[in-house]
Formats: C-alpha cells, structure tokens, sequence
C-alpha cells in the first residue's frame, strides 16, 4: 500500500494537487474550503515542486490568474464555496469559450445569498446548467469519499486537457471537511516547457515560434458565422464527452424494485438508507452519478423495465431531480427528497421519504 | 464488524482530537475508518461533536442519526444523543457537571469520573485520553498498540515525548469505569 493518511477532503484537494503536477493555484479564502489553501500554504511547494500557491486580492483576480496560467498551457486550479463561485462565474465562462483546461473545486454552502457555512447541494444547476452566460458546459465531477477528492484531482486536469475545457469538482462541506482513510497518489513531476509544448503548442501562448501563427487566447469573435461555427464545434466536444466520459457507480440495483439516485455525500446517506430500507425488505439500489454533466441519463434509463419508482436525494429543493426526469420521461414516477439551508439529512429520513413519496403511490 | 460512535462535549474537551486518534488506530489495523465533526460557528466556545464510524467493510454514511456507542462529556449533549443510542448500545458518560443523569435502561450505561482523573494526574489535557481509556474498556474495538501508533501518526514530531502520558492517561481510564444500574 502507499502513502496511507487520515486525512480531510479539503486538506487531500492540496495534496493531490501538489502531487498531480498542478503548475499554481489561485484562491481566496472562505468556509467550508479554506483548508485547502491554508494546506497548500503550510506545505510549501514551491520549494519542493515550483508549484506557485497564491492568495489573490479577490475571487474575481483568482479566477483570472487561472484564465492566464490555462492560457499558458499549465496546470493551474483554484477553489471557492458557493459565493465565491458565482463570483467567479464570469471567469469560467470565458475559460469556456477560449477552450482553456483548468480545474474548479467548488466546496458548497447552503445559499442563496451569503446563505450558510454548512453543507448543502444546491449550486447543481450553477455547475452543470451554466452558472456563467452562453452555451458552456463543465466536465462536472462529484466525489463521494475523501479518497475521490484525491482521485478527481489528476482525473479533473486529465478531462480537462483532453477536452481543453474547464472541468469543476463540486463537492460540499460534508466532504470537505470530513476525515476518512485515502490513499495519497504517487509524484508526478510537473510538465517541462518541452512537454507543454508538445502537449499544448497549438494553442498555448507560450511564446511565438518562428514560422508559425500566433497563438491568441480569446473568447471573443464578433463575425458571428464564425462564432456559430465555433458553438458548434464546441457542442460536437460536449456530446464527445457524452459519448465516452459518463461516470458512474451502481449499488444494490441487481435486484432493485426501487431506485435513489443521489450524488456525493447524499450518495453515501443513501447508501446507509439501501441497507435500513432491505433490514425493512424494502428492495431500494442506489445510481450514483460520478459525473453530473455527462450526466449518466442511459445508466438510469436501463433501469426503467426494473424499478417501480425513483427517489432524488440531493441537499437541495431539487435539481439534479429534473435531470432524472429528463432521463425517465414520465415512465415511472419520479420524485424529489431533500434538506437544505445547511441541514444535511439522516438515513432515517431518507428511508421514510420513499416509503411515503413511491411506495406509497 | 462495524462500530458507530458518537462523541459530544464541549468544545476544547479535546472532543475531535480524541476521534481523531480513535480513527488512526482503526487505520493502524486495515480497518475503514471516517470522522465527521459537527463544524460551523457553535464550534468557537460552544458544544462540539464528532461522528466516528470504524468498520472492516466500505462505510456508507458518515452522517448517522442513530449510534452504537455515545461518549457524552455535557449535559447538552446528554440531552441531545442520549435518545439516538440504538437499543442495546453503549452510553459512556462523565458525570461531571451532569444534573440530569441518563435514563434508559435498554441500553448499557458506564460513567467515568474523567475531570476529576484528571485533576489527579495534574494534567488537564490528559481528559480525553482518561475518557479513550474508559471506551477502550467497554469496547476493545481497536488494541492499545495500535492506540500507541495511532498517537504517533497523529501528533506532530515535537509532541511524541507526551506519548507515554497519554498512554498512562489511556490505562488510568481503562481501570477506572464503572457499570450503572438504571433505577
């Protein structure tokens, strides 16, 4: 086994990210993340890897300070909670639409507003609908464990560059602030400038080579057949990513009657409601999405001659509960459970919010 | 084997590190561990707890509402869990500054006199490790060897010479519980 540590979500996204390779990190402080760079600050990495960790004036330079390491072709992150995202919102959208590869951790509090510190789940639509203007998507990953902060680190960069297109962990205070047993990834050693020039030189602006064009980082083209053109190529990535990046885990569902589809710390509740309700004889599995957008809309529709009934467990008013609708079309009842404003909720309350909202139908 | 501990108290008990060390000894023998403390804006000066799940097998949820073992170190949080103990389970209390003792009598109930030890071994940071000790005689769910690692895997270097009092502090707990009948 490697390098076995007990450690907390928030503290394993900064290791992971020294560990991966990450080239900087651009952040501004704000509960329930801020030990994310608080860890990077304490480890130093600059000294051991070059790595730059810096605290930006604001979350709307951080975001920017992205924009220009992406531009060159690094690896570069930041992470936020809620408010600070919506701040960075205009950022990530031109990140977007110059086809820039970054990573964005958003560890959610209960909004709206400056809302709460606690947990909640209630930025899904911010993450996979928009968030920011135009037609954009976000590679969205959603871990469950603090071994899957680690893990999504290197996979976020690694859908990132391979669709140059910005990809955002979204996770929530639960996750974040939790301890459990996570297995540190191994070094990887940062790109040198012949590696990013190699891997980026198309694109990147890291500096002009003789003979060749200009690379030019912008979002911006005002000749707007050339700008449709460029939606559609920037569609034909994400249905790509439809194609062949689904994530997903299935628990319990061989047997299934009923169904919870959930995600990150709800996907873990659930997974303790599963054995509550089968203790009861209730047959319930659980769909969980590993990746919100692509979303895993086929895995639930292979499930629709099975399940009798569909439950959304989400720390919101329910939003990833219009996805699973998209996805069901009305072929089974489909409904919403959730807690929210911060309150995270129990097992329990899960298991009698499917024997009220689908078995008693 | 799976065991779901609920540990409440006052904040500066030593309430999170005690879970903390109790996670890493679960780590010390391959066991599944998580640790989820209550955070936010009652932790500065108010009450605070901590959820910690050992287990042989992948944990579900690190949210519970219902607990095999209870370590209750306040009369709020007395008032809180006492309910939230799975019949059959363990409640193990410190009666200082307790005014409502516990009442149920489908559960065990075990009461260690943790400040007052304390007090005795002149150290009041050695608390929770007295209390760690009473938990570890009611339920041997992790070896005090693996406690010791535990302990050297989560103090920093500088702190490794307060081992040993810890680990006396640990033994002083593990003799000194005591079984209640509730009347």
């Amino acid at each position: 086994m490697g390098d076995v540590r007990l450690m907390k979500g928030n503290e394993v996204i900064a290791e992971a990210a020294i560990r991966c390779g990450c080239d900087g990190y651009f952040g501004y402080p704000i509960t329930p993340q801020s030990e994310i760079m608080e860890t990077l600050m304490i480890r130093k990495p600059e000294d051991e890897t070059g790595m730059v960790v810096l605290q930006a004036e604001s979350e709307v330079a951080a975001i920017n300070m992205v924009y220009g390491g992406a531009s060159c072709g690094k690896k570069v992150m930041t992470s936020s909670s809620s408010p600070g995202i919506s701040l960075k919102a205009e950022g990530i959208t031109y990140l977007a639409g110059a086809e820039l590869p970054a990573l964005i951790v958003n560890i959610v509090r209960g909004g709206p507003g400056l809302g709460t510190i606690q947990p909640a789940q209630s930025d899904y639509f911010q993450a996979v609908k928009g968030g920011g203007h135009g037609d954009y998507k976000l590679i969205v990953l959603a871990p469950a464990s603090v071994q899957e902060m680690n893990d999504f680190v290197d996979l976020g960069f690694e859908l990132s560059f391979k669709y140059l297109n910005p990809a955002m962990i979204l996770s929530d205070g639960v996750i974040g602030q939790m301890m459990e047993k996570v297995e540190l990834s191994d070094y990887k050693p940062r790109w040198t400038d012949e590696e990013i020039e190699k891997i980026s030189g198309s694109w990147a602006t890291n500096g002009k080579k003789a003979g060749s064009e200009r690379n030019i980082s912008t979002s911006l083209d005002l000749d707007s057949a050339k700008q449709e053109v460029f939606n559609h190529k920037l569609q034909a990535k994400y249905r790509a990513m439809e194609e062949n990046d689904v994530r997903f885990e299935k628990i319990a569902c061989d047997d299934a009657d009923y169904l919870f589809v959930a995600y990150g710390s709800s996907a873990r509740i659930c997974q303790k409601s599963v054995e509550l309700a089968r203790e009861k004889g209730i047959k319930v599995g659980l769909l969980r999405p590993i990746t919100l957008f692509p979303y895993p809309t086929i895995q639930i529709q292979e499930m629709l001659g099975q399940v009798k009934g569909i439950l959304s467990v989400e720390m919101s008013a329910g939003q990833m509960v219009e996805d699973v609708r998209l996805a069901v079309e009305g072929k089974v009842p489909v409904e919403h459970f959730g807690r929210y404003g911060g309150i995270i909720p129990t097992p329990e309350e899960v298991v009698e919010a499917l024997e009220e909202k689908i078995l008693g139908k | 084997m799976t065991e779901e501990i609920i540990i409440a108290g006052f904040g500066g008990q030593g309430v999170l590190s005690m879970g903390k060390i109790l996670a890493y000894s679960g780590i010390m023998q391959d066991q599944e561990v998580s640790w989820m403390p209550s955070y936010g804006p009652e932790m500065r000066g108010g009450t605070a707890n901590v959820t910690v799940i050992l287990s042989d097998d992948r944990i579900s949820s690190p949210v519970l509402k219902k607990f095999d073992t209870a370590i209750i170190l306040n009369q709020q949080s007395m008032d809180k869990f006492e309910a939230d103990i799975k019949p059959g389970g363990t409640l193990l209390y410190d009666p200082n500054g307790i005014t409502r003792h516990p009442e149920r009598e489908d559960i065990n109930i075990f009461k260690i006199p943790g400040a007052a030890l304390a007090a005795e071994m002149g150290n009041p940071k050695t608390f929770n490790m007295i209390i760690l000790g009473g938990f570890l005689n009611v339920k041997p769910i992790v070896k005090i060897e693996n406690v010791k690692k535990g302990l050297e895997k989560s103090l920093p270097e500088r702190h490794h010479k307060l081992i040993p009092l810890n680990i006396e502090a640990i033994q002083k707990g593990i003799d000194s519980v005591e079984n209640v009948q509730v009347l």
